[in-house]
């Protein structure tokens, strides 16, 4: 016998699932996204994507070898989809040294910071963008509209998202019947002919993906449907009360990063509860402060900021909602 | 829809590679090696010297305590050995070594025993006959039957349920036997029944095994108090707490016993062994043992004699294949792995499993990614991650509030684990200290 007789404890087989293989799942769904960004703004969205992608994993690289000398691990993908997901949650044409900055923040202070892949709080991702907006919000609102031509770069131009246009109508004494002439279509939401950031042009796209994580058994159906429900119901009691004063949710729900918040960043398994109860809880808190701040709050979107913020309260979710111990209710029933 | 526990569980490939192929007698082995600590409990006392001579069946070690049970010897010949010896745990522990006698006719005739319905014995006699005869539970605790039957007065039981599961992938044994001997694990059931003033039982079969589901509920169509119940295949079904839950309902609760809900659960493999010991006053000598492997030349299932050491199996199915990495005494689940292949079969060695390369090796341990896997998978409802935090940052009885004594050592949660952590080998070494600083308390 060439090789000898190995010992360890059982179990001695493993399902071929591995944290590489989850990881590349992500990038595999967010991927029809990332061809719809490319068809609506052109090359301005590679550049984008691609000097986010970059830099993070030059970011991680250098963090690991030089500051924290330890063992370097940019293959594991998760730098990979930090990238990805901060591009997408960028406008289309910001400058690149901001990219650069936000890529910083995402991976020295939301990752890194805290011990690497598995032990941060936060988002990475969404503290990177969060970073961007506080620091630049003239640059970070600035959407440029689609380009006419593939190769060009997307002049920024013109003004606001969907949401945009609503909070600002409003805040201005206008009624809603008014300002649905200026906003595209359902159908242009669901379909991704909208203002905003690159990712979340197409709900099409993005749900597209979902069904792919979902199949893929990469993320369950609580935190992404729950979200998309909580956030339905919400915003649709405003609407019925008074539909000249509050948007439909239909264009909640299309509109703001909401479907890429709720399948790609709420589901993050990091800052993302360990129990189905505890999705629930997490996805439902989510839903109600993003309403809450859409609806009455300064900024016309939201999701980043109420994902960090139930972000922040996972661990206590963790700790309250713990899977029921077999045996714990001494209820016994007689078939 | 199938019955099945509703929390938790894993489908692993199930690799049944020998369920088509009947049981073969093991060639007699020419020198058998009898631990005296098969059981759980007290080991048994030698009562034979070096150089006795001993009949097939004859008591070489007598129960040693309330919790232990009897040695019978499996094979006529003379005591070579009384020593200290590695078996299946990898510890040496004091075994008997006895020569068999190639003259012995007894040694090599294969009975047939008729098949005997009628139960003569009263409840007393019959556990009596369980205690002599050396049963104990073969599904792999190895608890003694005796003392498993000796139910406490004032302890209301409704239900025996018979463990034909088997969801350890690659095992077949009791597959096997259920197919073999159907009629006699109902007449063994039917003793059990007996023994216990229970009405009613029902036999657990997992759905990969239909056949033996059919034979059983075709046998069963006339016996009023005995139901098949068909299980959905979901791993590790096999535990009691969890077939108990799929079976009736019923949660037996936390640090308690399957008595506790008033059932009680016993192994086919044990069954059977319980018919032959009271209807044909066969000691517990031999039982079914699976030996396979992807690779393997032949895998098959063996009648095998206690003490046959593990390298004779091994040659029976072809020898070791090229490639060999792991040998496991079990199922790939929970089996252990060994690496002495002189090692003795024991009651309660189920199946040896040959691993080669590629399966053998355990990926690299990566950074926890928080994905709760782990979480969902547990059967018992607990947070693997978390118990292996706590094994390893030492804090036990953090550890011990958050129920770490009640896993059931799975490895549904190192199976699952995307980054390979040792889950289960932290919770088990975890367990242990427990153990030992509850002990220190009392």
């Amino acid at each position: 016998m060439s090789q000898p007789i190995i010992i360890s404890a059982s179990p001695h087989v493993h399902s071929a699932k591995t944290s590489k293989k989850v990881m590349y799942d992500v990038v595999i769904a967010l991927i029809p996204a990332f061809l719809v960004s490319l068809y609506v703004f052109g090359i301005s969205a590679l550049i984008l994507t691609a000097v986010a992608v970059a830099s993070c994993l030059l970011f991680e690289y250098l963090i690991q070898k030089y500051l924290l000398k330890s063992e370097i691990t940019i293959g594991d993908g998760s730098a990979l989809i930090t990238g990805i997901l901060l591009a997408f949650n960028l406008p289309a044409g910001l400058p690149i040294w901001m990219i650069l900055v936000g890529s910083l923040v995402a991976i020295g202070i939301g990752k890194m910071s805290f011990g690497g892949l598995g032990f941060n709080i936060f988002n990475p991702a969404l503290v990177g963008r969060v970073f961007l907006l506080v620091s630049f919000p003239v640059q970070m609102t600035m959407w440029p509209t689609a380009v006419e031509n593939n190769t060009s770069i997307a002049d920024a131009v013109t003004g606001a998202t969907p949401l945009g246009l609503i909070k600002e109508g409003l805040m201005f004494g206008d009624t809603m019947t008014n300002i649905s002439a200026n906003l595209p279509s359902t159908m242009e939401m669901f379909l991704g002919i909208s203002g905003g950031s690159i990712g979340e042009m197409s709900a099409l796209a993005l749900l597209l993906g979902g069904i792919y994580l979902l199949a893929r058994k990469v993320i369950t159906w609580h935190i992404p449907v729950t979200i998309i429900v909580t956030m339905a119901v919400m915003t649709g009691i405003f609407w019925v009360i008074d539909p000249e004063s509050y948007a439909s949710p239909l264009i909640h729900i299309l509109s703001g990063g909401a479907i890429l918040g709720a399948f790609y960043m709420a589901t993050d398994m990091v800052t993302s509860p360990m129990t189905r109860k505890g999705m629930l809880i997490f996805a439902v808190g989510i839903a109600v402060i993003t309403v809450v701040i859409r609806l009455f709050g300064a900024y016309p979107e939201g999701v980043s900021f109420a994902i960090l913020i139930i972000n922040a309260f996972v661990p206590l979710i963790n700790t309250y909602f713990k899977p029921r111990r077999f045996g714990s209710k001494i209820k016994s029933k007689i078939v | 829809m199938l019955k099945t526990f509703p929390k938790g569980g894993i489908h692993p490939p199930e690799n049944k590679i020998t369920s088509s192929k009947g049981i073969k007698r093991m060639t007699v082995p020419k020198m058998v090696t009898v631990p005296i600590a098969q059981h759980i409990g007290i080991p048994a006392e030698i009562v034979v010297d070096k150089k006795d001579k001993v009949e097939i069946g004859q008591v070489i070690a007598k129960s040693g305590g309330f919790v232990s049970s009897n040695i019978h010897s499996p094979v006529a010949g003379t005591v070579t050995k009384i020593d200290q010896i590695i078996d299946l745990s990898g510890y040496k522990k004091q075994c008997i070594v006895i020569r068999t006698d190639a003259k012995n006719e007894a040694n090599f005739e294969e009975k047939e025993y008729s098949l005997i319905t009628e139960i003569q014995l009263d409840p007393k006699e019959i556990v009596q006959r369980i205690s002599d005869y050396g049963v104990v539970g073969l599904g792999g605790a190895t608890f003694p039957s005796h003392v498993k039957l000796n139910v406490k007065e004032g302890v209301k039981l409704d239900y025996l349920i018979i463990n034909g599961v088997e969801c350890e992938p690659y095992l077949t044994a009791d597959h096997r036997l259920m197919l073999e001997k159907t009629a006699e694990i109902i007449v063994g059931i039917k003793i059990l029944m007996k023994a216990l003033h229970i009405e009613k039982a029902v036999i657990g079969i997992e759905n990969n095994k239909k056949d033996a589901i059919k034979q059983f509920k075709e046998l069963t169509k006339n016996e009023s108090g005995i139901q098949v119940a068909a299980l959905q295949v979901k791993y590790p079904q096999g535990g009691e707490k969890q077939l108990v839950r799929a079976i009736l309902g019923r949660e037996v609760p936390k640090n308690g016993l399957p008595l506790d809900v008033g059932v009680i659960v016993n192994n086919v493999g044990t069954i059977f062994a319980v018919y032959e010991a009271v209807q044909h006053n066969k000691p517990l000598m031999e039982r079914v043992v699976t030996v396979t492997g992807k690779k393997m030349e032949n895998p098959s299932n063996f009648w095998v004699k206690i003490g046959t050491p593990i390298k004779d199996l091994i040659a029976e199915v072809g020898g070791l294949p090229d490639g060999t990495r792991k040998l496991v005494n079990g199922g790939p689940m929970m089996g252990k792995a060994i690496k002495n292949t002189d090692v003795p079969v024991t009651k309660g060695t189920s199946g040896i499993l040959v691993i080669s390369e590629e399966e053998a090796s355990r990926g690299k341990a990566e950074n926890c990614i928080r994905c709760g896997e782990c979480v969902t998978v547990c059967p018992m409802g607990l947070e693997p991650h978390l118990l292996m935090n706590l094994s390893e940052k030492g804090m036990y009885e953090k550890a011990s509030s958050e129920d770490i004594m009640t896993c059931i050592e799975c490895g549904s949660c190192s199976y699952v684990c995307p980054s390979h952590r040792p889950l289960l080998d932290y919770i088990r070494y975890g367990k242990n200290i427990v153990k030992k600083l509850e002990t220190s308390k009392n």
